[in-house]
């Protein structure tokens, strides 16, 4: 047995073989035939084999993500059955006795270039589109697997260099015990969607992908962030109890679902979750959540090309409120740029894109797509709770321009006849240390703030959150942190406002007593995490730790601060 | 043979969506469909061939049908591209 060290990105234990998702060895070589027929009717089984596989990844995406995101199935099933693509490739092995391989290989890459030579960049992507499909063709003229996420039909694990967020919606959690990569680290999107979809992983291993192959039997440990390949009988009993242990566990969390959240000397909390789809709402219901506290709605624009309309729009947000009841649903207003792109609006790229055109940014610019989401909102806003936040507010002036765009397009539809609820709040998140320096003067003119933790520790500590070499910078237990996060709980009590967090920390058991102690009214998690809080929380003082506060807050260090919060919550 | 010249109105001109509906709807017919942007002429009953023309909004566009269905498909094509909101 061999054991791999990395990061407990979601938690829980997953025993199964692995599935490398990995590309395919798709090296021929370029043969003389002398039977045109067979030839081509090796390459007609290829192209049948690989429609019926495409027609099933169309099928499983229009379930799990919608139709919207389907349609790129179909665009490739048309390209398989395109005349001036399929005969080129025929005619090359009739005429020039060539195997089929390397005819498709050198019709294909014609086309390829050719897209790639336009001058649009949507025309410039479509030749990834062929690339993508032929090559599907080529492993099954070549009998290779070609690795599908949505294809997989019995307990794996998923191995992979890193997973792309459309990847990772294609899991069947019916399958995909658990998953885990080389790269990314807690705040990555993958494990983002490991949370959301409620399966084990562990990432940033380095070297998963080179050390295990298929069908090697693998453990993926997401509560300790291990990596287990080829277990001992001894160890896989071992594994399989800790399993049991924390299904219990879990069973335990359960009873806690329909209970309100209130600490030992008798103070509410808000629990609340981070999703990025309607589909998400299930899980924050079955896990207790007392309300949605981050909506990502980026999702909605990614992995289409072109925009999602205003009735799309409106659709989403009418499913997540409705869902919700009368539980409070805070959506953060589109947050694109930084490391999330949008290839249709061909921003240019950018050297710092963290520190770039990004979010509010980019939304106050271009006003035409932020007036669109801001009307499908007030728009839903009838049907349940809803409360509006703006990504990014780095001085007052932006929430001042967003919030007159979001009265205007109220007052247009009001003037249209259309419903719209007249008790929205509206507030920002806060991820930029400027904004949490001056909440006292943010704090009299927004309705709440959120705390953004995963930027706000990025910008505070000046340390790119995707770069490894300097991880060790990002901590959330600060003294610097901890005194911005103290500034805007006070300012914003202060005018009588509310202030939530919906980074990871909120999640994170040695953050919450600190958290508790500083007055957060709101923590906003992944759906899973909100029954251990929970647990957790039952059996806090805020009372007790409240009365630490500015000997915490006045700590040199981290680590610190950390040997002080758990001498007193012991 | 017919044909019928058509103003792309939709933003985006023809993006993937509509040319994958006029692909598909194209590959119903027996007829010969065509359509002529700019001097190229390509298989409408190709999707390769309709994107490489990378029609932009505002242009004109030109589809011809030559078959035994011939005025069935040109009809059923300009209803899809009206219906779509892709042109006029």
């Amino acid at each position: 047995m061999q054991q791999l060290a990395g990061i407990a990105a979601s938690n829980g234990i997953a025993i199964a073989k692995v599935y490398l998702l990995e590309a395919p060895d798709l090296t021929f070589e370029k043969t003389d035939i002398d039977n045109p027929e067979a030839e081509i009717a090796r390459l007609e089984k290829a192209i049948e084999v690989s429609k019926g596989e495409l027609e099933k990844i169309k099928a499983h995406t229009k379930q799990k993500l919608g139709d919207e995101h389907a349609e790129i199935f179909s665009a490739h099933l048309l390209v398989l059955s395109d005349p001036e693509l399929i005969q080129p490739i025929k005619d090359k092995i009739n005429n020039e006795k060539v195997n089929a391989e390397s005819a498709l290989e050198e019709t294909a890459t014609m086309f390829i270039n050719m897209f790639k030579s336009m001058d649009n960049e949507y025309m410039r992507e479509r030749a990834a589109d062929i690339d993508d499909v032929t090559k599907r063709v080529m492993a099954h003229l070549l009998n290779v697997t070609f690795p599908d996420p949505a294809l997989i039909n019995e307990e794996v694990i998923v191995v992979a260099a890193d997973l792309t967020p459309s990847d990772t919606a294609q899991l069947n959690k019916e399958f995909v015990k658990g998953f885990t990569t080389d790269i990314g680290g807690r705040t990555s999107h993958s494990a983002i969607m490991a949370r959301s979809l409620e399966i084990p992983a562990v990432v940033g291993t380095k070297n998963v992908t080179t050390t295990v192959k298929d069908g090697d039997f693998l453990i993926v440990d997401g509560l300790e962030g291990k990596v287990i390949l080829n277990p001992s009988d001894e160890e896989r009993q071992a594994y399989e109890q800790k399993q049991a242990e924390y299904e219990t566990q879990k069973e335990q969390w359960a009873k806690l679902k329909d209970q309100q959240t209130v600490t030992a000397d008798g103070v509410h909390v808000e629990l609340a979750a981070n999703i990025g789809t309607p589909e998400d709402v299930d899980g924050v219901l079955r896990n207790g959540g007392e309300g949605v506290g981050l909506y990502r709605t980026e999702f909605l624009y990614m992995g289409k090309s072109s925009l999602p309309t205003e009735d799309e729009q409106y659709e989403s947000y009418k499913a997540v409120l409705e869902n919700m009841g009368d539980k409070p649903v805070v959506v953060r207003t589109l947050d694109i740029g930084g490391d999330k792109e949008l290839d249709y609006l061909e921003l240019p790229k950018e050297l710092n894109p963290f520190l770039g055109f990004r979010a509010i940014r980019f939304c106050l610019e271009r006003d035409d797509i932020f007036r669109t989401q801001l009307r499908a909102l007030l728009r839903a806003s009838i049907h349940g709770n809803l409360k509006i936040m703006f990504p990014m507010v780095a001085t007052l002036q932006e929430f001042r321009d967003a919030k007159a765009l979001l009265l205007e397009e109220k007052d247009n539809l009001l003037s249209e006849g259309v419903q719209v609820a007249d008790d929205i709040e509206i507030g920002i998140m806060v991820e930029i240390p400027s904004t949490a320096v001056i909440a006292k003067q943010f704090a009299k003119e927004v309705d709440f703030f959120s705390i953004g933790t995963n930027d706000l520790i990025q910008y505070t500590m000046a340390a790119d959150r995707m770069n490894e070499k300097v991880s060790y910078l990002y901590q959330p237990y600060h003294p610097a942190i901890l005194n911005l996060v103290n500034n805007v709980i006070e300012a914003a009590h202060a005018e009588g406002k509310w202030a939530g967090m919906c980074g990871e920390m909120a999640g994170d058991p040695i953050a919450i007593p600190i958290l508790l102690g500083l007055g957060l009214d709101e923590f906003s998690m992944s759906a899973t995490s909100i029954l251990p809080a929970r647990t957790q929380l039952l059996s806090l003082s805020k009372e007790r730790i409240a009365s630490y506060k500015d000997e915490i807050l006045s700590k040199g260090t981290a680590e610190e601060v950390v040997e002080l919060v758990k001498s007193i919550t012991e | 043979m017919v044909e019928q010249t058509f103003k792309i109105t939709s933003a985006e001109g023809v993006h993937a969506r509509p040319a994958t509906l006029l692909v598909q709807t194209a590959g119903k017919f027996n007829a010969d469909i065509n359509m002529e942007y700019n001097g190229k002429k390509v298989n409408l009953k190709s999707i390769m061939g309709i994107m490489s023309l990378g029609i932009p909004a505002g242009s004109e566009v030109k589809i011809t049908a030559e078959g035994s269905d011939e005025k069935e498909a040109l009809n059923t094509l300009a209803e899809k591209i009206k219906s779509e909101n892709l042109g006029e």
